[in-house]
């Protein structure tokens, strides 16, 4: 599908839910045929707006997480406590439901193969979203060096994308690293505790190959790993970040 | 309007709806927005500056603003990502008393930043009581993380318009498209008219 040349309006469309995908206790992908999607890029979110039988509305963001080269357009929602809008996509959505969608939108926190250079994602919780979207684009188009990616969840059935993660570690040599902060399986491999400037360090090419540097997450997580990566010598100009609030509904 | 089958919503009933614009939900907490590290810069090396199509540039140190006269104003902001916080209180130096004395013919402002960010607006929303440099928030110094040493409020308009980390404004005459504005995001961004992006 080719891209609108010039930006119009973006119209809300319904999007019907084909299929709903459980990635953990509080997480599902949702995907969605959409009647008219220009396309997008990945790292690119959208706009989904609900409406209630009295009229009521409430509209949320959400970062797409297919890859622009996929049939369909998913979004992974994690439910989130006394949430308005991520309970009922999560727990009362069906296949067949049609709900309004809009976008894409951003077009800064966005990955494509044109980017060249060494690649570091660096996800915390449900900010790996967009990465989900950046990895599939990368490995649909055979996108150069290869990325890095540093996943930090509290514990290993938090992890989202898990298998589709490992197989990308495994077949397509991605570095894919997990840090655990609560709860680890037994015979633990991985990185134990919070994301710190150690483990960024170990991580991320060194400053002098000037990685490009992707960094989702809730507010905290995203704030310390930038400075960490800043201290260890990275232009703030080669860190992009996007954060994921707590109250995102 | 397409019903979303099952969705009931959840109102909150003591946010009064008046002061909500469309597609926006309240909430306590103060949510961050932002596209790269916080810069942390020196407050020794910190200084304001209003340049562009002036009569005469001005500048001042940190220590020279803060002895500017300010104001304490209390409003409701409202951010594109559809969170809005109602009565915060700032203080800071009205954008009306830095402007006192500058000779400009400009029509339009675009607000730069530590860290590269910037944004426009037409000069006449920076006017006549509609917007502050604000360093103070809830009582307390600005926090990096909220754009601290100051940042620029301007309540009215969503809330990227309200620049992080300011350190300046440049009178021009002609319009030039900011940060978020050149990535598809509207080019005035009035929440009750739900302007959040290009062509709304």
């Amino acid at each position: 599908m080719a891209r609108a040349a010039l930006p119009g309006r973006l119209n809300w469309q319904l999007g019907r839910v084909i299929e709903l995908t459980e990635e953990t206790a509080r997480t599902k992908s949702i995907s969605f045929a959409l009647p008219d999607w220009a396309g997008h890029r990945a790292g690119q979110h959208v706009d989904v707006r609900l409406t209630a039988a009295d009229g009521y509305q409430a509209q949320r963001s959400y970062s797409i997480a297919s890859a622009p080269e996929d049939e369909y357009l998913v979004l992974t929602v994690e439910r989130l406590e006394n949430g308005e809008v991520s309970p009922y996509l999560v727990d009362e959505l069906r296949p067949g439901d049609e709900i309004e969608l809009r976008g894409p939108i951003g077009g800064y926190f966005v990955w494509e193969s044109s980017l060249e250079g060494p690649l570091l994602l660096v996800a915390g919780g449900s900010g790996v979203v967009p990465f989900r979207s950046m990895l599939r684009h990368w490995a649909a188009v055979d996108g150069g060096a290869m990325p890095r990616l540093l996943y930090s969840s509290r514990s290993w059935s938090d992890v989202i994308y898990r298998e589709e993660l490992l197989r990308l570690g495994d077949r397509d040599g991605v570095d894919v690293r997990f840090a655990l902060t609560r709860e680890w399986p037994e015979g633990w491999q991985g990185h134990r505790g919070r994301v710190d400037r150690e483990l960024l360090g170990e991580v991320a090419s060194p400053p002098s190959e000037a990685p490009r540097i992707y960094i989702c997450g809730p507010t905290g997580f995203v704030e310390a790993a930038a400075d960490a990566l800043v201290e260890i010598g990275h232009k703030p100009s080669r860190i992009r970040t996007e954060l994921f609030g707590p109250t995102g509904g | 309007m397409p019903i979303s089958r099952g969705f009931s919503g959840r109102r909150r009933a003591d946010a009064d709806p008046a002061r909500v614009p469309p597609g926006q939900y309240v909430t306590d907490d103060f949510p961050v927005l932002s596209a790269g590290p916080t810069p942390r810069t020196p407050l020794d090396q910190w200084s304001f500056t209003i340049n562009g199509a002036v009569g005469q540039p001005m500048s001042w140190p940190w220590q020279e603003f803060l002895a500017l006269p300010s104001e304490t104003p209390t409003a409701d902001i409202h951010c594109v990502t559809k969170w809005s916080k109602l009565d915060t209180t700032w203080r800071g130096v009205s954008v009306d008393t830095l402007l006192e004395g500058v000779q400009t013919s400009a029509d339009y402002v675009s607000a730069f930043c530590d860290g590269g960010y910037t944004t426009n607006l037409p000069l006449e929303d920076l006017t006549g009581g509609k917007a502050w440099i604000a360093y103070e928030y809830g009582g307390e110094p600005l926090e990096p993380e909220h754009g601290g040493p100051a940042r620029l409020l301007v309540p009215h308009l969503y809330f990227w318009k309200s620049a992080k980390w300011v350190r300046g404004l440049t009178l021009t005459s002609m319009d030039e498209p900011g940060f978020w504005e050149t990535y598809g995001y509207h080019n005035r961004g009035d929440p009750w008219l739900e302007q959040r992006y290009q062509g709304d």
